[in-house]
């Protein structure tokens, strides 16, 4: 038996054993269904394209969150990481305000936004925020001394050395940092629609439920948990992308 | 000029030499509350190679630190060319002896040369062929496509070495550069250092913990003292150039030099 097979060998005994059990329990509950059910309402949900227009809308928000706080994040970082002085007057403020939950936000974002993608972006952005502020600044923080010896002593000019230095050496991290960020962007675009934006595949999740569907309910589940798979997927392809061209540095011009 | 002229210039040790290409007057340099260096006076001849040795904690790395406008001293003054330094300059290379550190991985041989010219402004269309000539230069044409990591110690070394030489420095500071190399590729490494200082005229300011490249290279020796790092004694190197692995090595003159720095080494660590 090869390792795929191996490994799928659990889950289809766990489908068929929920098959089974459901069937047999005769019961029509409201939290599971039959997976076989489960699969035709994903299906059909893809087909009549609600399930797409959900997950186009989630990932908007997630991505556009994920850019906004992930752009503001990685500045700052690079900012505190460089300016040593900044970075200590800003760390009182900076852990002050970065325990604070995003979702925690959403009753304040709703009231000065209304609901809607911008709403939901400005969620996930505070949320991806920190982890590129902290990670990048850790990144800067931790690149060899003999390395920034060297510039000085080739006398970089300051953008030289930011570029051609700082930022090829702290790459590896800053890439790992958006990886998280990136998970960190989808767990909060669909909490934030399960909590109140009426939008995307987290509102899926939620009207399925309150509409007594929990075929539709668990196929929006199945769902995201593909989309998150999928995306973690894209994501470490681009990292060796990202990494391989970093690698080969701004020297082969 | 021939280096054997500059030796009486240069030993007097004072600042007064005009033609000096390295001139220490009166440094003091202390470390949170502990002196480093004390009083050093010490002046380099152009085109001289002064090698600088003595226990560990006796400030000659720190010396060298100085020289190459890394650190400033807490008094006294420093000249690099007859002007005062007051932080790091292109006419001063430094050869560092962490190669593995020094260098950037992620660029190849030819993009951590670039690095230096990068620096200098020197425009792309002319880098290819200044690469080109800088790596053939230090033994590594055919390599210009190998990431560090890639190369073994002394082609790193070399690497590195090649990089400064593209500043086109009339002043080469060089931190203990063949320390952590086997005992072959040191004197491989010995003899080209010695052909390049040569072919360019630069001034060497060689720092070691080896007794016997110290007199191999050298023009004159330096042995420092510690706590805190002040000259201890001055050897002057007359064997004859261009110097060879064995003969220069078996050379009574070489070995009553080893003999008086060793027993100098000694004393100090005593």
């Amino acid at each position: 038996m090869n390792r795929a097979a191996k490994a799928l060998a659990v889950p289809a005994l766990l489908l068929v054993a929920a098959e089974i059990a459901t069937r047999l329990s005769g019961t029509t509950s409201l939290a599971v269904a039959p997976p076989s059910s489960v699969a035709v309402a994903l299906l059909a949900a893809l087909g009549d394209g609600t399930m797409l227009a959900a997950t186009r809308d989630t990932l908007a928000c997630a991505f556009g969150g994920l850019f906004v706080g992930g752009a503001i994040g990685l500045v700052l970082g690079l900012l505190f990481g460089l300016v040593r002085p900044l970075d200590r007057l800003m760390e009182l403020t900076v852990e002050a305000i970065r325990p604070i939950p995003s979702v925690a936000l959403i009753p304040i974002g709703m009231l000065s936004l209304g609901f809607g993608y911008s709403f939901e972006i400005a969620i996930v952005a505070f949320a991806c925020v920190w982890t590129m502020l902290i990670m990048t600044r850790a990144a800067i923080g931790g690149i060899e001394p003999r390395l920034l010896e060297v510039s000085r002593a080739l006398r970089l000019s300051t953008l030289q050395r930011i570029f051609k230095i700082v930022i090829p050496a702290a790459l590896p991290r800053i890439i790992v940092a958006f990886r998280l960020a990136a998970g960190f962007a989808l767990v909060v675009a669909v909490t934030v629609e399960i909590a109140a934006n009426p939008q995307g595949m987290g509102y899926g999740i939620l009207i399925a439920q309150q509409s007594l569907s929990p075929q539709l309910m668990l196929a929006y589940l199945l769902w995201i948990g593909l989309v998150g798979y999928g995306l973690n997927v894209l994501l470490s392809l681009a990292q060796q992308r990202l990494l391989g061209r970093a690698a080969m540095g701004e020297v082969r011009q | 000029m021939e280096r054997a002229d500059l030796h009486g210039l240069a030993e007097a040790g004072a600042c007064a030499v005009g033609a000096a290409a390295i001139e220490f007057h009166n440094v003091d340099l202390s470390y949170s509350g502990k002196p480093i260096l004390a009083g050093l006076s010490l002046a380099v001849g152009k085109g001289e190679i002064v090698c600088v040795i003595g226990p560990s904690g006796c400030g000659k790395t720190t010396a060298l630190r100085v020289a190459g406008g890394l650190i400033k001293p807490d008094s006294g003054s420093v000249k690099v060319g007859g002007k005062p330094v007051t932080g790091p300059r292109r006419d001063v290379a430094i050869v560092f002896q962490d190669y593995g550190k020094a260098l950037l991985p992620w660029r190849t041989a030819a993009g951590n040369v670039s690095l230096a010219l990068e620096a200098a402004g020197t425009p792309a269309r002319q880098r290819k062929e200044r690469i080109h000539a800088l790596l053939e230069k230090v033994g590594l044409h055919g390599h210009a496509d190998k990431y560090p990591t890639e190369m073994s110690g002394g082609m790193q070394q070399r690497l590195q070495i090649a990089r400064c030489l593209a500043q086109e420095p009339s002043v080469l500071l060089m931190d203990e550069p063949f320390g952590a190399l086997d005992a072959m590729t040191r004197q491989t490494l010995q003899d080209e250092m010695l052909s390049i200082a040569a072919e360019t005229g630069a001034t060497v300011f060689f720092v070691t913990h080896d007794l016997e490249e110290a007199i191999y290279l050298g023009d004159r020796v330096i042995g420092l003292l510690p706590n805190p790092g002040r000259i201890g004694t001055i050897a002057k190197v007359t064997l004859p150039r261009p110097r060879n692995q064995l003969e220069t090595r078996e050379m009574a003159e070489f070995l009553r030099l080893r003999r008086a720095l060793f027993d100098f080494i000694g004393k100090a660590e005593g």
